[in-house]
């Protein structure tokens, strides 16, 4: 019998599909339904941000950052805001550096969230865990209002500080939503950990072992879930990261439901974290003095820190003068993306997408 | 007491008595022939507006189910809590352009709207919706039923060859697949209750389950499961709704429709979804039997329970992939639905008909079979849950130096 002759067809999946979370293009080879080569095509979301930093003054490119990615705002405003106190070697106040902490670990839960809301939509179970996330994630964003005046663009974090002290109505409704947040976790655990079809259709898929993934640059919790137990805020703790005590969470096997689960378990060390960081917040000031005009002395410098995708760095290069002469940004997602068609070779359509919610990515943050 | 007895009699027969009034009317002033092809033709009609009336009612119904399971309201801006959502709908659907892409098969890719609906409308005909409520008795009943069936499977495809697109390509692959895939343990299935009743009309299967004195869920309650799990692959809903698959292949076989042809598509898949659980009520739960309400009254409320099973079930369940999907059906459902029907046969040779001892057998052999495969196939005991390591501070500062 003479073998069947075959074709493959090419399918170009986005820039308009539902679940390349947002403007992203892949173009599929497929055999059948099974995936022979994908290339992504990123840039759509392309809209000058490094660019632009350039001629924003120092302190304009603070809230700049909260456009990156802008599941997690807190994050980059942090990286950003470390990396000028660095190089201008600014020290924040010590109850700055708590109230940093809590509103960017407040920022990892959200994002882990919606992380795996976003996974569970794109395994077909369409909405119901997302809308469970997302009403938890209201209750962080009205600490955010609350605080900030903003929820997801807040500019909360200052060069030297926090834009404001926390109002009086945010330490009992913040250790209130800490209190009751493992209940939640328990709640979406119940419904997806073991759930049969979960189980089928993310074990052994998107397997990413440790070493393509070190080869890759891979971080955050992708790598993490690949066994490199690889956590900035442990390697190189920054801030004040190094005074709480908190486990950095490693998978076994590197599939997509090892990064579930590992982002399931880091949104339960964020709650220790938070919960040490409010119990030792201390008084005190929250800025340092402000000053009319901003001008850091000439250098460069690299500050990365652990976002909730990987690790988010800036390299800001100073000649003197009020803006940055170079503005650049690692975006996890963006390198994080590359592992993309590595994982998804041989398996069947359906997976890409499900790689792509495990990789987390923000199109915000990838094309800048 | 009897006066009670007699209006629920009344309310019972309602509909029944309404159209023998009406034919004796015809009959004054009518041939017979006449009368009988008025009567046929007011049959169909009533099918067909009732049909069409019961998707403005279960669109909203399935919407305002889903929005409570994600914790929402659902609609509630057009009409009375939202009841005439379905009309702005359908209003802004048919206002819609109707858009026929270029390189599309014009002929097929407009005939492929109509073909899904008819034989929706066709499945309706053989269903019992209440004591002599059925607009045709065929002998030939659950036949009929998987016969007509499958014929939405040819509009699918059609719909997905006919409109040239990559998506619509692979859905309508998969739908043939899945389609002809789950047709047989769908049918497996249901002949053991055919056995039970030794005949395939609808009305004789209600009619057994009266003579029983119990609902055949009782003494199948594995086929009632298997039909239901297929079933539910058979209309494409979630966890099967790999043709639409919306995530993956965006919608898969009806990417390319809009306007009032996507409506078609809609209407096909409400009703279908519908009817399955109108069949799975006429089989299993009794049909319209049960106790003071009127029989049309206990088949809706039935009905619209297993309907809410499905809306749960979409809810709460992530898709399966393609070749889990197949493997489902082969390895699993197949392999137990025959179980099902060796073990019926025999044990409906065994016992009495008609009696609670023969009940309890069949109770029985469905227990030992279901705890059989639970107990063989998927040991729960032997499943390991998969945990993560965690590193804590002093184990990693090893790591980070070595």
């Amino acid at each position: 019998m003479s073998e069947l002759k075959t074709e493959t067809i090419t399918v170009n999946m986005g820039p308009q599909h539902p679940s390349t979370h947002g403007v992203f293009r892949l173009i599929l080879t497929l055999d059948g339904e099974t995936v022979v080569d994908v290339e992504p095509v990123v840039g759509y979301l392309h809209r000058n941000h490094e660019k632009i930093g350039e001629y924003n003054n120092w302190i304009q490119n603070t809230p700049f950052t909260d456009r990156l990615d802008y599941i997690s705002p807190m994050s980059n405003e942090f990286a950003y805001v470390l990396a000028v106190e660095k190089l201008a070697e600014i020290e924040s106040p010590e109850r700055a550096n708590y109230i940093r902490i809590i509103m960017v670990e407040l920022n990892r839960i959200v994002n882990h969230m919606v992380a795996v809301g976003f996974l569970l939509n794109e395994l077909g179970c369409f909405f119901t865990p997302m809308f469970y996330a997302i009403r938890w994630r209201e209750l962080v964003m009205d600490l955010y209002e609350m605080t900030a005046g903003s929820r997801m663009m807040p500019n909360y974090f200052w060069i030297g500080g926090v834009a404001a002290d926390l109002p009086p109505r945010f330490l009992p409704e913040c250790k209130e939503l800490v209190a009751a947040l493992p209940s939640f976790i328990d709640e979406l655990e119940r419904l997806i950990t073991d759930s049969e079809i979960v189980q089928m259709r993310c074990k052994n898929v998107g397997i990413l072992p440790p070493d393509v993934a070190v080869a890759y640059g891979c971080t955050g919790p992708l790598l993490r879930a690949s066994g490199v137990p690889y956590d900035i805020r442990r390697a190189e703790p920054y801030s004040i990261y190094d005074r709480f005590d908190f486990d950095v969470v490693v998978g076994t096997v590197g599939d997509v439901y090892d990064r579930y689960l590992v982002r399931i378990v880091e949104m339960r060390q964020s709650v220790r974290i938070l919960e040490q960081a409010l119990r030792d917040l201390p008084e005190g000031e929250t800025a340092t003095p402000k000053k009319k005009k901003f001008t850091p002395p000439q250098g460069d410098v690299y500050h990365r820190i652990e976002a909730p995708k990987g690790e988010l760095g800036f390299y800001l290069v100073s000649d003197g003068s009020d803006h940055p002469y170079r503005y650049k940004i690692r975006a996890p997602s963006f390198v994080n993306l590359q592992s993309l068609p590595y994982m998804c070779k041989g398996h069947k359509i359906a997976d890409v997408v499900i790689v792509i919610g495990s990789i987390d990515l923000t199109m915000g943050e990838v094309d800048r | 007491m009897e006066l009670v007895q007699r209006i629920l009699q009344f309310v019972d027969q309602i509909f029944v008595n309404l159209s023998s009034w009406a034919s004796s009317q015809l009959a004054n002033f009518l041939p017979e022939w006449a009368v009988t092809f008025l009567m046929m033709f007011a049959t169909v009609l009533v099918l067909v507006v009732f049909g069409l009336g019961s998707i403005i009612w279960i669109n909203v119904f399935e919407r305002k189910v889903i929005g409570r399971f994600q914790d929402r309201y659902g609609p509630n801006r057009f009409g009375p809590w939202g009841l005439l959502q379905c009309v702005a709908d359908m209003i802004k659907l048919l206002t819609k352009e109707d858009i026929t892409p270029t390189k599309a098969d014009r002929l097929i890719y407009n005939l492929a709207a109509v073909v899904p609906i008819v034989p929706t409308f066709l499945i309706l005909a053989v269903i019992p919706f209440g004591r002599g409520m059925v607009a045709a008795d065929l002998s030939i009943g659950f036949l009929y039923i998987v016969a007509v069936g499958s014929l939405g499977t040819i509009g699918i495809f059609m719909a997905s060859w006919g409109s040239r697109n990559k998506y619509s390509l692979l859905s309508g692959i998969r739908t043939v697949a899945q389609m002809i895939s789950y047709e047989i343990p769908m049918v497996l299935s249901v002949v053991g209750v055919l056995l039970l009743v030794g005949s395939l009309s609808m009305v004789s299967i209600v009619d057994a389950q009266g003579q029983w004195r119990l609902p055949f869920i009782v003494l199948q309650p594995l086929a009632f499961v298997l039909y239901f799990t297929s079933a539910v692959a058979e209309v494409n809903r979630s966890p099967f709704d790999l043709p639409e698959g919306e995530s993956e292949i965006v919608a898969g076989y009806h990417i390319e429709y809009s306007g009032i042809k996507f409506a078609m598509f809609l209407l096909a898949e409400y009703i279908n979804a519908f009817s399955i659980c109108a069949i799975a009520t006429t089989l299993f739960l009794g049909g319209w039997r049960g106790p003071v309400l009127p029989s049309w009254a206990w088949f809706f409320l039935k009905t619209y329970s297993l309907y809410i099973v499905l809306i749960w079930l979409r809810a709460t369940l992530p898709r399966l992939r393609v070749d889990q999907l197949m493997n489902f059906a082969w390895k699993t459902l197949v392999p137990l639905a025959l179980a099902n029907l060796m073990v019926t046969a025999l044990v409906a040779k065994l016992v009495p008909q008609y009696s609670l001892i023969g009940a309890g057998a069949f109770l029985v052999m469905n227990v030992v079979i279901i705890l059989g495969i639970a107990l063989v196939k998927y040991p729960r005991w032997k499943r390991e849950r998969r945990e993560v390591v965690l590193v804590p501070r002093s184990a990693s500062s090893q790591a980070g130096s070595s």
